[in-house]
């Protein structure tokens, strides 16, 4: 059995109600979808137990009425484990990962400058990437933030 | 500023001994930092943004100017995902392609990155001779791509240009002087009394700490962390080339020396394998112009270390999302750690020795005006105008300058 199956077959074993979500997508790639409620242990699991102890990038979306975020965690072999997690657009809060991975802080400073998150937990520091002056309503990523219309003036 | 003995100093954005716009506040007691906060997004420019509003082909040209060090190794992240979303089995010979000037990159970038820590530390005869020898390289790209940077090699599906019987020579020949070079470098790197003494010990990041702060490249690999993409996620070319990927255990900016000269060696090992086994056949497949539904992750092992791209499609001519995470993103993290506790005067080689890129970090030169309630982004030249009115308002006037420089041009 190849390793990606047997990480698909230890989180369908630990976590049933993942059983649809995951996906090898080609070797050494590997999707899965959880929610708000049941994130927080299997993104523990995905770490303490399948051994994924490098956070490569943390990918933000704007999903028309959620927010979401994948969390690109790499482990041994190569393998990439993309778990995605989504939040309501109007409530778009996450805890930190930075107690699992100290280098978080700033992909998660991207979530709040560009999407719009809410990430509790994370330390009073330096805006990244915008400006300090910019808006604190605007957030570039978001799907209707067009920047043709702040081109006009 | 001052509290209790520290005093507080700005460095940077614009700075002489930064090449790139970042700001680092410095805590120091005497002359010793006791502490770093960094300030980035300076060369934010919006790139995952207008990759959105842009086709997936016009996004591969904006990818490639994320940065001109690494442009290639962009693209070919960016295309791989898209690639493989795409379903598109890419011809063994522009896969080979994208493989030797993927290395030929990593040759130049590595030399600039001896040049301009050689400069750091005050030797600057190790700048002069790297970048003279740099320029064989950035001659061997010009002939292959037609551009010393942003060679525009990579398109959806395989590479635009082929590289002839001719131009394989003309390499061999270039890198056989660069072998030559490296190993004098090797040489000067391990033998050169001050070189040892200067960088030994600076700018420590033991293996833990690396992991801890997940470090990329030859900075986390000079702290022996074994890990290169291009042996544990094989792309393009590499799972049928024979290399070894560098590591030591010094743990400081020596280390982070070392291992990027014995790298050069092992790209010039690359490049000839590239050509000697050049599979012949088509440099391209057919891409449709609409990609369909998915998502797919790439990642690629630039000369500062793992690139990361993401790219979702919705089905339609332009990308739902694109992501990077540039390796310097990854790697500025741990410049707090080795900078603690160490003199100020050791800064600009600490700093140089993750060989940051911060175009490549940043990804909209955007200036907000201040005026009125609605702000909005200033104009090109509405932006130049402040910058005119400004500089008047400060004593400083160009107009009649800028008249006489006019009418001469014109006469031309």
């Amino acid at each position: 059995m190849l390793n990606e199956e047997k990480i698909v077959q230890e989180l369908c074993a630990k976590f049933n109600f993942l059983e649809n979500q995951i996906k090898i997508t080609r070797p050494r790639r590997i999707f899965l979808e959880t929610t708000e409620e049941h994130f927080a242990q299997v993104f523990d699991f995905c770490i303490m137990n399948l051994n994924f102890k490098h956070l490569c990038a943390i990918t933000g979306f704007d999903d028309c009425d959620k927010l979401s975020v994948m969390y690109h965690l790499s482990g041994k072999d190569g393998i990439l484990l993309n778990l995605k997690v989504s939040v309501p657009k109007d409530k778009p809060v996450l805890k930190t990962v930075m107690s699992y991975f100290l280098c978080a802080e700033i992909y998660e400073r991207e979530l709040v400058d560009l999407l719009g998150f809410k990430i509790e937990g994370l330390p009073v520091g330096n805006r990244y990437p915008l400006t300090d002056d910019w808006p604190k309503d605007e957030f570039p990523l978001r799907k209707d933030w067009k920047s043709s219309d702040h081109m006009k003036a | 500023m001052h509290n209790s003995n520290k005093f507080k100093i700005p460095m940077g954005p614009q700075h002489p001994a930064l090449k790139e716009p970042e700001s680092f506040s410095i805590a120091l007691r005497g002359e010793k930092i006791m502490g770093v906060d960094i300030r980035l997004g300076y060369n934010h420019r919006g790139i995952e943004k207008a990759c959105e509003e842009r086709t997936f082909v016009q996004d591969v040209y904006l990818i490639e100017r994320v940065c001109g060090i690494c442009s290639h190794s962009h693209s070919t992240a960016f295309v791989q995902a898209v690639e493989e979303v795409a379903g598109l089995v890419v011809p063994p010979r522009a896969q080979y392609i994208r493989t030797l000037i993927g290395e030929l990159e990593r040759v130049h970038s590595h030399l600039l990155w001896l040049g301009v820590a050689g400069h750091e530390i005050g030797f600057d005869t190790l700048l002069m001779y790297t970048w003279r020898d740099r320029e064989i390289v950035m001659d061997l790209l010009a002939l292959i791509s037609g551009n010393r940077v942003n060679y525009g090699m990579n398109m959806i599906g395989g590479v635009r240009r082929d590289v002839t019987e001719e131009q394989a020579q003309d390499i061999l020949k270039g890198v056989a002087t660069l072998e030559e070079r490296t190993k004098y470098y090797i040489e000067v790197a391990t033998q050169e009394t001050t070189i040892i003494k200067r960088l030994s010990g600076v700018g420590v990041l033991k293996k833990d700490d690396a992991l801890r702060l997940g470090a990329v490249g030859p900075t986390a690999r000079a702290s022996g962390v074994d890990h290169d993409v291009r042996r544990s996620d094989p792309y393009a070319a590499y799972a049928e080339l024979d290399f070894n990927v560098i590591t030591d255990t010094n743990s400081d900016v020596y280390g982070r020396t070392v291992v990027r000269v014995k790298e050069l060696l092992e790209s010039y090992k690359m490049i000839r394998q590239c050509l000697k086994n050049l599979p012949g056949g088509p440099l391209t497949v057919k891409a449709p112009r609409k990609i369909p539904a998915g998502e797919a992750i790439s990642r690629y092992e630039a000369p500062r270390g793992e690139d990361v791209h993401y790219v979702k499609s919705n089905g339609g001519e332009k990308p739902e999302r694109v992501k990077v995470r540039a390796p310097t993103l990854a790697n500025i993290q741990a410049v707090k750690h080795m900078l603690k506790d160490r003199y100020l005067a050791d800064m600009p080689i600490v700093v140089a020795a993750i060989d940051p890129c911060f175009s490549c970090t940043d990804r909209l030169v955007s200036v907000k005006g201040n005026a009125g309630k609605n702000k909005k982004i200033l104009t090109w030249e509405a932006l130049r105008n402040y910058s005119v009115e400004w500089h008047q308002v400060h004593g400083i006037d160009f107009t009649e300058l800028s008249h006489k420089f006019r009418t001469k041009m014109e006469r031309f």
